[in-house]
């Protein structure tokens, strides 16, 4: 509990993190909450097409007339969902990677490393093209394809950590009373590495979302959930006549982003003080 | 050059062949992780798609051989840069590629040299007044950006300037029809750039200001600069000669990682702008479910991350002569 405070202190002490914490906080109440209390599907023609914001419906219809208040609350659930989901099974991927090639080292470290590196020259957004095209798009490839972008800078990350924990005396002691690797791996030197990974993978949320996005917008989404860069793939054509169309959802991704930024940086402040810049 | 260099160079070519073979294996097992294989599309675009000619055809491209023979098939053919064809389009995939590349290296040039002048020249700007309104307007800014989706930004980028005050071409190469050539083409290329390079370039203008300003505060605290601070440089030559130098390293290195990025961002800059590059060629397979140009493209593309990379090294050791490689 005492650190749990120690952490609460450093991190609120950072106005900015704080700040986003609390627009994340309302970003994901929307997405939790948002299509109960605001129950209008995002697929339906509700009025005709073009309608201002403010006029009938509070942010006005798109190019098919459908509710863009309805496909933005939604979107938010898809974008966060699979901005969350993709990033923790790209961490637990890259954490396994990193900690096995890390803590054994030799050639086990060699095989796995050169795997990583490979990934990481691969052009990451083209590979994710390419794997959604092929299995269809709807949330899990889309999920999936993002992770495997994403896992090779966990697996660097956790490597480091791994290393230079391998030989600390605690770990040294550990293996003297016989205890079996994987134990080691797990409970002793994992919630020492964790901090560091913690950051890492929260602002990879971000960059998942920003992903996914450009993947919708292309036309590389679930064809039966709206989501936020899709949106934007359909107003674009009308960017001349109707450019608030584009702006709206595309100012949600910014905000989002730009949120768990600041509140990953907070973590980083807190949880790594002796990394503070 | 020194002899050492050279030797160098061919050892790093030497290790690029490996990374080029897992990247065709890749692209391999991608290829028949595919539903229905070319014989299949083959046989259906001719219009008699019966078992027996379908067969027929498998045989005839091998594709009834073990895994392992048609990948030393695929292999060799790729030896010989024929990556099969783009049955959609009835072209080898190849020179459809070859055709796009020119056009996306002009973009990811031209956005990698604003993004690292801009960031630089910012980067600087703000770690020389640290604590100052410039400063956190710089770092603000750059957070804000950072965050920004680059196609959406292009899109409001688009509103802004050719719709609104109708200044720059909101798509294309080129003015179509104008018949230009020489230097009046050049600059007419040159203008359809600005935006789609300004749009691609702007994220990373974001990555290299933040990195510039703390890579430059770290270089401030080293005992040269006191030394240059104490034989009377002004404070405008120390931070743009003596430390700017020093706290370029960081940038290169990321700018360089940051090649592969750069040019999966461009796919989608590309299509907001109708910029006539591989990204375009990206959408229009998508579109056209044109699977095998797709796969070619991924591969092409990693090999062009791959020499890129493989300059960026080289420039390290102009830029830094104590890194000796050996």
């Amino acid at each position: 509990m005492k650190r749990f405070h120690i952490f609460w202190f450093r991190f609120r002490r950072n106005r900015a993190a704080a700040g986003g914490a609390v627009v994340l906080a309302a970003i994901l109440a929307l997405a939790a909450f948002g299509p109960v209390l605001y129950d209008v599907d995002p697929f339906e023609m509700v009025g005709r097409p073009f309608m201002l914001p403010f006029d009938r419906y509070p942010l006005g219809t798109d190019v098919a007339g459908r509710d863009i208040l309805a496909g933005i609350v939604h979107g938010a659930r898809v974008s966060l969902m699979i901005g969350v989901l993709a990033s923790v099974a790209a961490t637990i991927v890259g954490v396994t990677f990193g900690a096995v090639a890390g803590y054994y080292g030799g050639k086990i470290d060699d095989i796995l490393m050169r795997t990583t590196e490979f990934f990481l020259c691969i052009p990451s957004f083209v590979l994710a093209v390419v794997l959604v095209a092929i299995f269809q798009p709807d949330v899990v490839t889309v999920t999936i394809a993002i992770a495997v972008v994403s896992w090779p800078s966990v697996a660097r990350l956790a490597r480091g950590e791994f290393i230079s924990h391998r030989d600390r005396e605690y770990v040294l002691g550990c293996r003297a009373i016989g205890m079996p690797d994987w134990e080691i791996i797990l409970l002793q030197i994992m919630p020492n590495a964790l901090p560091p990974i913690i950051v890492v993978s929260s602002l990879m949320v971000a960059t998942a979302i920003l992903t996914e996005s450009g993947l919708s917008f292309l036309g590389l989404s679930d064809p039966n959930l709206v989501s936020w860069g899709y949106m934007i793939g359909v107003a674009r054509t009308v960017l001349r006549s109707a450019w608030w169309m584009a702006a709206i959802p595309g100012a949600m991704i910014l905000i989002t982003v730009l949120a768990i930024n600041l509140v990953g940086e907070g973590l980083n402040d807190a949880l790594n003080p002796k990394l503070r810049k | 050059m020194r002899k050492a260099t050279g030797v160098f160079i061919l050892r790093r070519m030497l290790q690029l062949i490996p990374v080029v073979i897992a990247i065709a294996a890749l692209n391999f097992l991608l290829l028949h992780m595919t539903p229905g294989d070319a014989a299949d599309i083959l046989a259906g675009q001719m219009g008699h798609a019966t078992v027996e000619f379908t067969q027929q055809l498998r045989q005839e491209f091998g594709l009834d051989r073990p895994l392992y023979e048609q990948f030393a098939i695929y292999l060799g053919k790729l030896l010989t840069f024929d990556l099969g064809m783009s049955h959609i389009q009835q072209t080898p995939v190849i020179e459809l590629i070859l055709g796009r590349l020119p056009a996306t290296l002009i973009l990811m040039v031209a956005a990698i040299t604003i993004s690292v002048v801009l960031g630089v020249i910012l980067g600087v700007s703000a770690a020389r007044r640290q604590g100052t309104i410039t400063d956190n307007l710089i770092s603000v800014t750059a957070l804000i950006v950072y965050a920004t989706p680059a196609f959406w930004l292009g899109l409001m980028l688009i509103v802004l300037f050719s719709i609104i005050l109708d200044i720059l071409p909101s798509g294309g190469m080129m003015q179509v029809g104008a018949g230009l050539t020489g230097i009046d083409h050049v600059l007419d290329v040159a203008r359809h750039l600005i935006l789609p390079a300004t749009t691609l370039g702007l994220f990373y203008v974001a990555i290299y200001t933040r990195l510039m300003r703390a890579s430059m505060l770290e270089v401030y605290g080293l005992d040269f600069i006191v030394t240059a601070r104490a034989k009377g440089l002004s404070e405008g030559q120390i931070a743009w000669t003596h430390a700017m130098r020093n706290a370029l390293l960081p940038v290169i290195t990321l700018a360089g990682v940051q090649i592969g990025h750069l040019l999966g961002g461009s796919i989608l800059i590309e299509t907001v702008f109708g910029w006539p590059g591989l990204g375009r060629l990206v959408f229009d397979a998508l579109l056209q479910r044109d699977l095998n140009l797709l796969l070619g493209i991924l591969f092409i593309s990693s090999v062009v991350v791959i020499l890129a990379n493989l300059v960026v090294d080289l420039l390290y050791g102009l830029l830094d002569p104590r890194i000796v490689h050996k």
